[in-house]
């Protein structure tokens, strides 16, 4: 079982790297939508500084988004998505390694070119590194919530805009708490209490996300 | 007397009890909005601080109430659906979506109208508006993927799916933002906390919540009428009552 | 191990129309099962029910007594199916996918073995490009070299595995179903093109279509 979960993750990586496309789009939409934020509000460095995570986990948030709709509708449109729910493992185990693939691929490049965007908005280093921690702990948890998105809006009309109506609203508590951690910190309180509830959130969601996914494909493909 | 509930629970015994309970309570509606609404514009003090403008909470208040409460009754009933796989439940949740809309946006909107004379602005962040418009998203998402989905069996079980999913992250949401606007706010603008409650003022709530109630129940059974109509359409009863009808 | 698939009282719509209903029927081991009919009579819906993927409107299906939408992977270990779809990525080579499809279904088989049963279907040469370049026929020998693999595999459902096949590749999946059927192993299958596989009990069950 183990080893099917681990050629999942690699076929994956596979087909991402071959397609690399894929993930450049996803990266710069996420920087061009955080340099829109200072042509849209003025660059006035202070405003900047505190718009900084706010700005950076909005746009990480979208850009995630974006990215929803590669993760199932391909293997929905050419069979490989039936080979899944008919194989050895349980589906809700391939669901989890599918994310967790989606997220190396979508989510950590995000996490990782952060901190130079973050110095377009002159951010303090304490406060860098703690946006940087509220991503990475908060990408998974998006990729986790979106897949159940992705899966019941599998093969609909107009499936990318409904995802986004379906998603967002359940985005919003990892977005106020994300965002959140650095502005605590700002302010001197230390960003800990967010941070260990987003770690909360993200055990929650790799707990039961994969779980519910899973049954959203099986209702989706009936 | 012991009733048989499952008698009920096809679309065919239940559609005509539907009907005339949907008569019973939607009178019972009129009555109690009739009584709610003297309480709250006549009966009840006027406010020191705020004066009459307050009396929109008569309104506002049960109609959050109900917004929240016909959340959870959907969630109940799709729950039941997805578990026990009955076609019925599947009708009743798709047929609360529409009215709970309603009355979140009703909230939303005598939210807005309360808080220009009371504070000045149309829209205030606060804790509990903006977690009604997080929940009149949820509706929208819900009504807006069940009419994406062709299949009726599918769109219920999509439906319910997404309904459950909701409504373990409402309590989330509600308490994410409830931090996020004490952080942002301070001394924040609560609009239910403005007045004192008067015990007149608790009882013209309490009855105009009845009366939602029972517009709600009324208007849900109609519009499961109708879906049954449509779903079955096919079948004879539905056929029957549409010749009956015509 | 002989466990049947039993079919029981199935009933199918689509929308608005029945295909068929009062569906019943048994599959043994060592037993072929043909099923036909015209197009758009619900027979890539009945393989689909086999499986479990989609649930009937009335009825089960079952294996060795049990419900199989209850025993899930249990039933879907011993299952092979391979859909009208090849279930094959363009950008990965015909190993890959292979190997992928394999280790999804719960197959062991290494390089070598993976190599093997795609010269088995004539693919030798072919193993390293992706699937991107081969031909419609090509690509259906990939999805269908499981079935060189699928040996361990009780029950396989098969929908209309000759399409796009030239004449060598036919006699070879025929072979193969053959051989698994002498195995003792149960194969349901669907086809318009008229298959002469040697299968000692062979049966045909017509979906009417309306």
């Amino acid at each position: 079982m183990v080893a099917a979960l681990r050629c999942v993750i690699v076929r994956d990586l596979r087909l991402a790297a071959r397609r690399s496309s894929d993930v450049m789009t996803v990266v710069l939409f996420f920087v061009i939508v955080v340099s829109l934020f200072p042509l849209g509000i003025g660059a006035e460095p202070k405003l900047l500084r505190t718009v900084a995570p706010g700005v950076l986990w909005v746009a990480a948030l979208l850009a995630s988004m974006l990215a929803l709709g590669r993760m199932f509708a391909a293997d929905h449109a050419d069979g490989t998505l039936e080979q899944m729910m008919l194989g050895a493992t349980p589906l809700g185990l391939v669901v989890a390694a599918r994310v967790f693939a989606h997220w190396l691929v979508s989510g950590l490049p995000l996490v990782l070119i952060s901190p130079v965007l973050a110095l377009q908005f002159d951010l303090s280093q304490e406060l860098l590194g703690v946006v940087v921690l509220s991503l990475a702990l908060g990408t998974p948890v998006l990729s986790l919530i979106g897949a159940i998105g992705a899966a019941l809006t599998l093969g609909l009309r107009g499936a990318g805009t409904l995802l986004s109506l379906l998603v967002l609203p359940l985005y919003v508590p990892v977005l106020i708490i994300g965002a959140g951690a650095a502005e605590a910190a700002a302010s001197g309180l230390g960003g800990h209490a967010q941070l260990l509830l987003l770690g909360a959130m993200l055990i929650f969601a790799g707990a039961f996300a994969p779980w519910a996914a899973a049954v959203a494909l099986r209702i989706s493909v009936e | 007397m012991s009733i048989n509930w499952f008698k009920y629970s096809s679309p065919q015994t239940f559609f005509p009890l539907a009907g005339r309970l949907a008569l019973g309570f939607g009178a019972l509606a009129v009555l109690a909005c009739a009584a709610g609404l003297y309480l709250g514009f006549f009966v009840a003090p006027t406010d020191a601080q705020q004066g009459e403008s307050y009396r929109i909470i008569f309104i506002h208040v049960p109609a959050a109430w109900m917004s929240m409460f016909l959340y959870v009754v959907m969630a109940f009933w799709a729950g039941l659906g997805l578990a026990f796989n009955t076609r019925l439940s599947g009708m009743m949740a798709s047929a609360i979506a529409p009215t709970g809309a309603l009355f979140t946006f009703i909230a939303l909107w005598t939210g807005s109208l309360w808080g220009k004379p009371a504070w000045g602005t149309w829209w205030v962040w606060d804790a509990r508006l903006t977690s009604e418009l997080i929940l009149l998203f949820l509706y929208f998402g819900f009504m807006a993927l069940q009419a994406a989905i062709d299949d009726p069996r599918r769109a219920d079980k999509a439906g319910a799916l997404l309904a459950l999913v909701g409504v373990v992250n409402v309590p989330i949401i509600y308490f994410s933002v409830k931090w996020w606007n004490t952080l942002h706010q301070g001394a924040s603008v609560s609009l239910t906390k403005a007045p004192t409650m008067a015990a007149t003022m608790l009882a013209g709530m309490l009855v105009m919540s009845f009366a939602f109630w029972f517009y709600s129940i009324a208007a849900v059974l109609l519009r499961a009428r109708c879906i049954m109509l449509e779903r079955e359409r096919s079948s004879d009863w539905a056929a029957q009552y549409a010749r009956g009808a015509a | 191990m002989e466990k049947a698939l039993e079919a029981v009282d199935l009933r199918c719509t689509r929308g608005e129309r029945t295909l068929f209903e009062g569906l019943s029927f048994a599959l043994k081991g060592g037993e072929l099962l043909r099923i036909g009919g015209p197009n758009g009579s619900g027979k890539t819906s009945l393989l689909r029910i086999a499986c479990g993927l989609l649930e009937p409107d009335r009825g089960e299906i079952r294996w060795g007594g049990e419900n199989v939408r209850m025993l899930k992977e249990e039933f879907w270990a011993r299952l092979l199916y391979i859909g009208h779809a090849n279930a094959l990525k363009d950008d990965l080579t015909a190993v890959e996918n292979l190997g992928v499809a394999c280790a999804l279904a719960g197959i062991v088989a290494d390089d070598r073995q993976i190599g093997a049963a795609l010269g088995r279907l004539g693919l030798a040469g072919r193993e390293n490009l992706p699937a991107r370049v081969l031909s419609q026929g090509q690509r259906r020998r990939v999805a269908l070299a499981r079935l060189a693999l699928g040996a361990d595999s009780p029950l396989w459902v098969l929908d209309e595995p000759f399409t796009a096949l030239d004449a060598a590749a036919i006699d070879c999946v025929q072979d193969l179903i053959a051989g698994h059927v002498t195995r003792g192993g149960r194969v349901m299958y669907t086809t318009h093109y008229e298959a002469s596989i040697g299968a000692a009990i062979s049966r045909r069950i017509d979906l009417a279509g309306s």
